[in-house]
Order: structure tokens, then sequence, then C-alpha cells
């Protein structure tokens, strides 16, 4: 046991010690930045600025939209998830690069995909004009924020669900129906509640990348839409105002650590199950 | 999972094929070039390293903003930058450049035009740090096959009629240009009464907008997929190119009128390969080779001079006759206060 | 039946959300005009020019070196971590694991800059050694987080047994634990590489002068737009991709036969 402990130290230490020297003290400047005025004294004006009516505005859109796109991920990666998991188990890793794939994709160039498809007189208005159905006008609206948004995330729900799925015992299922349970009981009674990590890990892939993106409202939501991503990127980029930037990126650290924690109510080891 | 590993060992087979790019310098030292991406001819770089056995590392930006503090930090040494106007000013002002020596700049002081000496002064007074590499005019780009009205007023961006048509820039200080130079103000002003008055402006025109944009400007004017744009002018001659239905328009309310330009920064570790770069560029042949590549006006008189297409040498576009048009004005860097106000306000009508 | 169909129809559906960007890219690198606004007329122009372009293919040579040197460091400190942190008490656990989803949840631009001032603060030169410590540090949770459950199923006894017969721990881990794990590694590793390859931000604030990446190449492009060369580049390298998956795929099937 005293052995086990000494290893321990042993193999901890190089990621300690890597963690605390390019997670932690970079962490440590984005605090300090966040606390301080141009003049270097302790203020906590920029973590108030988000109650000023424009950032508080662009926090609920951001919260509001990436819900919306987390909700439509888990509805859509659900039953695609159980389809999947119900194939041939040996395609188990063919199954996931085929998620994978379109990532290897540049990010950016997959985006603009998107806008060559949405606009006005993109592919899929030439496509419906010849089908005579009546044009689609998303582009530039949120509702092709959120589908740039379930595009781009949907992966990172389908892996965790998926995971979890394949890990379920099949004759836990079997006797479930034995006992003569129907289907839509075994489903609620055994199948959703075990999947419950899975699905905690995917709602936060989902929710936190969609809550900090700046990218997709830019390219698909014409700009019109000031998300708190673009604000902080901007206070970056555009304004050079750092200090504000990182009192709004500490502030959206507060709703990472509230997701956080809300996962490990649920997954009590504290293990995360990702993959 | 096998074929995971699989995989992994394709992966890993790909990569013994392939060394690290080793940069091992010229025989004559090298010059680090940062300038905006794709703004130089890649070609003239070659030449560059041939002629001169100087090895060119060659870096590329998006947005001054996002050079600035790369520069300002020290992440990288430069030594040529190409930055807009006001952010010379800014650089100057916190001491991030050093002197040319013009002695070693022949091509530069015979071949530029005066008149781009002489508008450079408004962001480096004496002209002693910055050499003009590229200049243009920001106006309204439009399809005539959809726009019925006459162009010749930023006032066309306010009108209902192109609701949903009309795209705009996505940055601060060129959105307020539009909102400044609409009712009759400075586009440097710091006076708060007269930004309120642009920013309601550009509020009032958020319903008619259809996209604030930066660089797709261009594509979706081709796609015809806006009537009006605001663009910069080096890229409305490669727009009309690409759709003959486009046509470019100085607002009579007056416009911007920026230079990019070659400076040397502070700690450049190769200051003269840097000032033999920067006049190499100067050359005639060099900075007409620049101008066929990226279509942004040369203000180097003698490459014009050598342009064959009698349509392009004579554009109105590419070479607009400055001294027809009023309220022409130049970037200023306006200071971090002012800064911080533009961008509050500029928050506002975004988040409309 | 009717059921059967209705998943084959569900599954498609998806499919072709997933992949119809990725089919525009393609049909755009055949788009003999240099716009993605205008159709040109069919060209394999780009492919050609393609391997003419010094800058893009260096690029992508540094691209594929970042993403597979960056993703093989980190499974390896992660991994380690992993064993590390299976030892430790519920509390510190969960500690070093929330101290572990940082990076992965931070805007990248917040974790872009401030790698970039510790670098400065550090004295290291700017060049592809920050861009692989920065890759590194985002790719380590990745590889956590698919290490970490397959670690916690394992059955510590045997590893315990295989000690107890006389093997090193080293050797015990190689023998019993590592081929527990090794699904795990396998997509912690495919997981980091992937983010490397599509990684901006934080590259463009670490890179030194002259290191590309595809990815900070195709950004500077926007100003004066994509280069069609980019679409077939990607075109390229799905296609390679694709059928090295369907090769590997088809392979253990016919043994079967």
């Amino acid at each position: 046991m005293k052995n086990n402990r000494l290893t321990g130290k042993l193999l901890s230490t190089p990621y300690i010690v890597w963690a605390a020297i390019f997670i932690i003290v970079p962490l440590g400047m984005v605090f300090y930045y966040g606390l301080t005025d141009k003049t270097g004294a302790f203020t906590l004006e920029n973590i108030a600025a988000i109650l000023s009516a424009e950032h508080s505005k662009a926090l609920w859109i951001s919260l509001g939209l990436s819900l919306i796109s987390t909700v439509i991920c888990f509805f859509l990666a659900y039953p695609l998830a159980m389809i999947l998991a119900n194939m041939n188990v040996s395609q188990h890793s063919f199954i996931v690069l085929i998620f994978i794939l379109p990532m290897w994709m540049n990010f950016l160039l997959r985006t603009l995909a998107w806008q060559t498809l949405l606009e006005k007189t993109g592919v899929i208005n030439i496509l419906l004009s010849f089908l005579h159905l009546p044009a689609l006008n998303i582009i530039n609206t949120p509702y092709a924020i959120v589908l740039g948004m379930v595009y781009n995330f949907l992966p990172f729900m389908v892996l965790p669900i998926y995971n979890s799925l394949v890990k379920i015992d099949p004759n836990v299922v079997n006797a479930a129906k034995d006992l003569g349970a129907n289907g839509v009981q075994t489903f609620f009674k055994i199948t959703l509640p075990l999947t419950i990590p899975g699905i905690i890990s995917g709602i936060t892939m989902v929710f936190i990348p969609a809550l900090t993106t700046f990218v997709i409202s830019k390219l698909l939501g014409g700009s019109k839409i000031l998300l708190i991503g673009n604000v902080i990127e901007e206070e970056f980029t555009q304004a050079g105002n750092w200090h504000l930037g990182s009192g709004l990126s500490i502030v959206l650290m507060i709703f990472i650590i509230v997701n956080m924690a809300v996962s490990a109510i649920f997954d009590k080891d504290g293990e995360g199950s990702f993959l | 999972m096998k074929k995971l590993s699989a995989l992994a060992v394709c992966l890993a087979a790909a990569f013994s094929f392939m060394g690290c790019g080793g940069s091992s310098s010229g025989e004559n030292g090298e010059v680090i070039v940062y300038n905006w991406g794709e703004y130089l001819d890649p070609e003239a770089i070659e030449l560059f390293e041939e002629e001169t056995g100087i090895k060119v590392i060659y870096d590329e930006f998006e947005t001054n903003e996002i050079m600035y503090p790369k520069v300002e930090a020290g992440a990288s040494e430069y030594d040529v930058i190409c930055p807009s106007d006001y952010m010379i000013q800014k650089m100057l002002e916190n001491d991030l450049l050093a002197e040319l020596n013009f002695e070693n700049l022949p091509n530069a002081k015979a071949n530029i035009g005066e008149q781009y000496w002489e508008q450079s002064k408004e962001f480096d007074p004496e002209n002693k740090y910055s050499v003009p590499y590229c200049w243009g005019t920001v106006g309204i780009l439009y399809n005539k096959t959809m726009v019925d009205d006459t162009v010749d007023s930023w006032s066309i961006l306010w009108n209902e009629k192109y609701t949903d048509n009309i795209l705009m820039q996505d940055s601060v200080r060129d959105a307020f240009m539009v909102g400044l130079k609409l009712n009759g103000y400075s586009m440097n002003s710091t006076d708060t009464t007269e930004l309120e008055e642009a920013k309601n402006s550009l509020v009032q025109q958020k319903p008619f907008v259809q996209a604030y944009v930066v660089d797709q400007v261009r594509d979706k004017m081709i796609g015809n997929e806006a009537a009006i744009g605001v663009i910069y002018s080096g890229e409305a001659i490669y727009t009309q190119r690409e759709n003959p239905d486009l046509e470019y328009v100085i607002p009579k309310e007056g416009t911007n009128v920026w230079i990019d330009s070659w400076v040397i920064s502070k700690n450049a570790p190769n200051k003269e390969n840097g000032e033999k770069f920067i006049d190499f560029m100067c050359r005639p042949e060099i900075a007409l080779m620049n101008f066929d590549f990226i279509t942004y006006s040369t203000p180097n008189n003698a490459a014009r001079e050598l342009i064959e297409d009698e349509d392009i040498r004579n554009s109105p576009i590419a070479f607009p006759d400055l001294s027809q048009y009023d309220n022409l004005e130049t970037f200023q860097y306006l200071g971090e206060d002012a800064d911080r106000i533009y961008n509050d306000l500029w928050k506002e009508v975004k988040s409309e | 039946m009717i059921k059967a169909v209705s998943k084959k129809i569900y599954i498609i559906l998806i499919f072709i959300f997933l992949y119809a960007p990725i089919a525009t890219l393609m049909v755009l690198s055949f788009n003999a005009s240099r716009t993605r606004a205008k159709w040109g007329g069919m060209t394999f122009h780009w492919y050609i020019s393609l391997f003419d372009n010094r800058e893009i293919l260096q690029a992508l040579w540094n691209t594929l070196f970042i993403a597979f040197v960056s993703s093989f460091i980190a499974v390896i400190i992660g991994t380690v971590a992993c064993i590390a942190i299976n030892h430790m008490g519920k509390h510190k656990r969960a500690i070093v694991m929330g101290i572990t989803n940082i990076p992965m949840l931070n805007a990248d631009i917040v974790t872009g800059i401030s790698l970039m001032l510790l670098f400065i603060s550090l004295g290291i030169k700017f060049g592809m050694g920050t861009i692989l410590l920065a890759h590194i540090t985002f790719n380590i949770p990745y590889v956590i987080l698919c290490v970490m459950p397959r670690m916690r199923q394992l059955n510590p006894s045997t590893y315990e047994a295989a000690l107890d017969l006389g093997a090193s721990p080293i050797y015990a881990f190689f023998k019993v634990v590592f081929p527990d794990i090794l699904p795990g590694v396998l997509s912690g590793f495919l997981m980091a590489f992937t983010m490397s390859l599509d990684d901006f931000i934080i590259t463009h604030f670490t890179k030194g002068a002259g290191v590309d990446t595809l990815s900070t190449k195709i950004y500077t492009e926007v100003k004066k737009g994509i280069k069609p060369e980019m679409y077939a580049l990607s075109t390229i390298i799905f296609i390679t991709v694709l059928f090295l998956l369907f090769l590997i795929n088809k392979a253990p099937k016919e043994r079967e036969k």
C-alpha cells in the first residue's frame, strides 16, 4: 500500500507540474487582468461590466441559443446513438470515426460552406426553387446560428451517449422485459438512467463551446446578433481592452463551473465518460 | 479497436516520410516580414531572395489589432511590418518603430508619389518612419441590376427599399466612419454628441442591413447576394472583373483614404536587410507585380506608368483624382479613451 | 420492417446534414472561378497548382507534424496522469479533474493570449516549440477524458496479482493494464489529433514568424478570399482518410470469411 502511494506520487508529478505551469499560471494571468485596471490597481469593474445592458443581453442570448442547440442536439443524438448501438459491434471504431471525420476538414471552411448552402442565392434555395418550393431564408438569423451550433457540436453529443449505450449489459434490458416491462417502461426505467453520465458529458461538450463561440455568429448570423463570445473576442482583438475581456471571461467561467458542478452530482465518481 | 491502432500506424508511417522544416538562413542573413494575408506576390519574395541572398521569413496577420499585441509583447522579433495609417501612429506613440535611413531607400524616394508622402504626414508627421505600400478609398459597391436610384451618397445605405440587401462593414472605425460622414462630421471625431448621433444613425440602419461583414462583401456581391455594400476600393476592381454589373462609387460626403505602409520595428534584428526589402518592393517592376497580384492601388508612380492596360492605369477606382472629392480623411489613432467610447457605442449598435 | 426503414432514413438524413458542407467544399475545389460565389465551370487546375504551392505544402507538413507529435506526447502524459489520478482520494481527484477541464472549456482566445504571455515571461523563443507546448496543453484533457473511464472499469486485483506473482510494476502495467485501456488511449489520441488539426486561435498567438499551419493560413487568406487550392487540399485529405477507413474496416471482415 505504501509502495502504491509512492508510485502514485511519482506518476502524478509530471502532470501536476505541467498543469501548474500551463493551466494554473495562465489562468492566474486571466484573473490578474480581469481584476485590475489599466494602472494595475484592483477593481471589480470588469466583472461588474456584465451587468451593463449590452453585455447582459449578449449573455442571455448566448445562454438561450446554446441551450436550444444543446436540446436539439440531444433529441437528434439520442435516437441516432440507439440505432448505432444496436448495429454490428465490430463496427464500433468505424462509427466513431465517421462522426469525427467531418472535423478533419477545417472548421472555418466547413462553416463557410454552410454559408454557400444557406444564402439567398445559395445551393439549398436553388434546389428549392427548382422544385417550386418556397425559399428558405434563415441566413443571418438566430436560426442559422443554432443550425451552425448543432452542426458543429452534434458529434460531441452522439459519441458519449453512444459509448454509454454500448456499455449497458443486454441482460439487464432482457431481465426487465422478462419481468413484464414494455418497451417504453424499459427505456425510461433502465436504458435512460444508465446513460445519464453519457448524456451529462454530452451536454457539457455541446453547451460550453456553444456558449463561447464567436465564429458561428459572425459567419452565419451576419454579426447582427451579439453573443458573449463575440464581445470577449472583440475586446481582445479589436478594442484591445484585455482587462474587460478577461473580466467577462471570468464571468463565463462561473457558468462553466456551475455546469461542471451539475455534472459532478450525476457523475459521483468524478470519472467523466466522454468516450 | 484494432482498426484504430492500424490507422495510428498508417499515420505514423506517413510522418516518417517528412522532416521538420528546418530554417537555414541565407548567405546574407535573413529578414522577417509581417504582412497582411495575401498582400504580396510570392514571386516577388523569391526574386528578392535570389538577388540579395537574404532569406525572407514571411508571416501574415489578418487585422491590425491582432498584429499589434504580438509586436508589442515582443512575442516574435519582426523586421518589416505593414500596418495601416492609424496603427502606425499608435505604434509610433508607443515607441515601437525605428527611424528609417532613407539613404538605403533610393527607390522609395524616387518612385513613391509626392501626394502619398504628404498624406502620410497625418500619421507620420515627418515621413521618417514609413514608406507607403498600398492605398485606397472606402466606398459603396452596388449592383446596377438591383439598384435603380442614383448612388452618390452614404444615405443610400439608409434606404428602406433595400432592406436585407445592404452589407455593412463589421469593424468599429469603418462603421462609424460611415455614420459620422453621413451626418457631416469628421471620421476622427471624439466629440461625444457627434458620436452619439452617428450611433443613432447606425442603430436606425440596422433593420435594413443584411449582414455586418468584413471580407465577405466581395463574395456576397459577386454572387448577387446583396445589392449594396461598403467595400475597400482594392476589392472593387476584383469584384467588377468577376461580376460586370457591379459599380463602385465614392460618396459625396467624403470617405476614408487609407494607406498601408512599410515600417521597421524598434527591436528589428536585421534592420538593414529590412530596408533592402522595403526598397526592393519600391522598384517599379516589383511594385507592378504586386499591384497585378493584389489589385490594391499602388502609390508607386513609376509602377503605375508601367501598367499596360490603359483602362486600369487611368481607372477612377484604382487611381481616383482625389482633388475632385471633398472631406477625404485618413484615420488617426485617437487614444485609449476615445477607442473605449467608440467600442462601447459600437456594442450598443450591435446588441440592438 | 417500417421501423427498420425509418431507422435507415433517419441515419441517412443525419449523414446528409453532417456531410452536406463537405460535399460543398469538394464541389468548390473543381470550380474554375476563384470565388465561392460563382460557378466558373469545371477544372482540375487547383489540384495541379496545389502541388506547386510550396507554402501550402509546408503548412500541411507543419499541421500534421504538430498534430502528431503533440497528441503523441499528450497521450503519454495524459495516460500516466490517469494512473496517478486513479490512485488519488475522492476529493483530490475531483480537484485535479476540475483543473484538467479548464483548457477544454475556456474560450480559445483567453487560453491563447494567456499562453503567449506565459511564454514571453519565461523567455521562450516563439516557433514550432511554443506551438507544440500549447497544443500538448489543450490536448491532454481530451486524452484524460478518454482514458479515465476505461481506467475506472479496471479490476485493480489483476494488477496486484501480477505484482504478487513477481512481475515488475512496469511489466505488469504493460501486460495487464495497458491492453485494457488501449481503446481509450487510442480514441484519446484521435480526439487530440483532431483538436490539434482544427485549432487556429491558440496557434496564432503561440506561433513564431514564418511557422504556419493550415488553419493559420486559411484565416489569413480570408482577407483576399480562400484560395481554391485549400478546397482541393481538403478534398484530398478527406478522400485519403475515408479510403484508409474503408480499407481498415474491410480487412478484418475478409479474414473472418
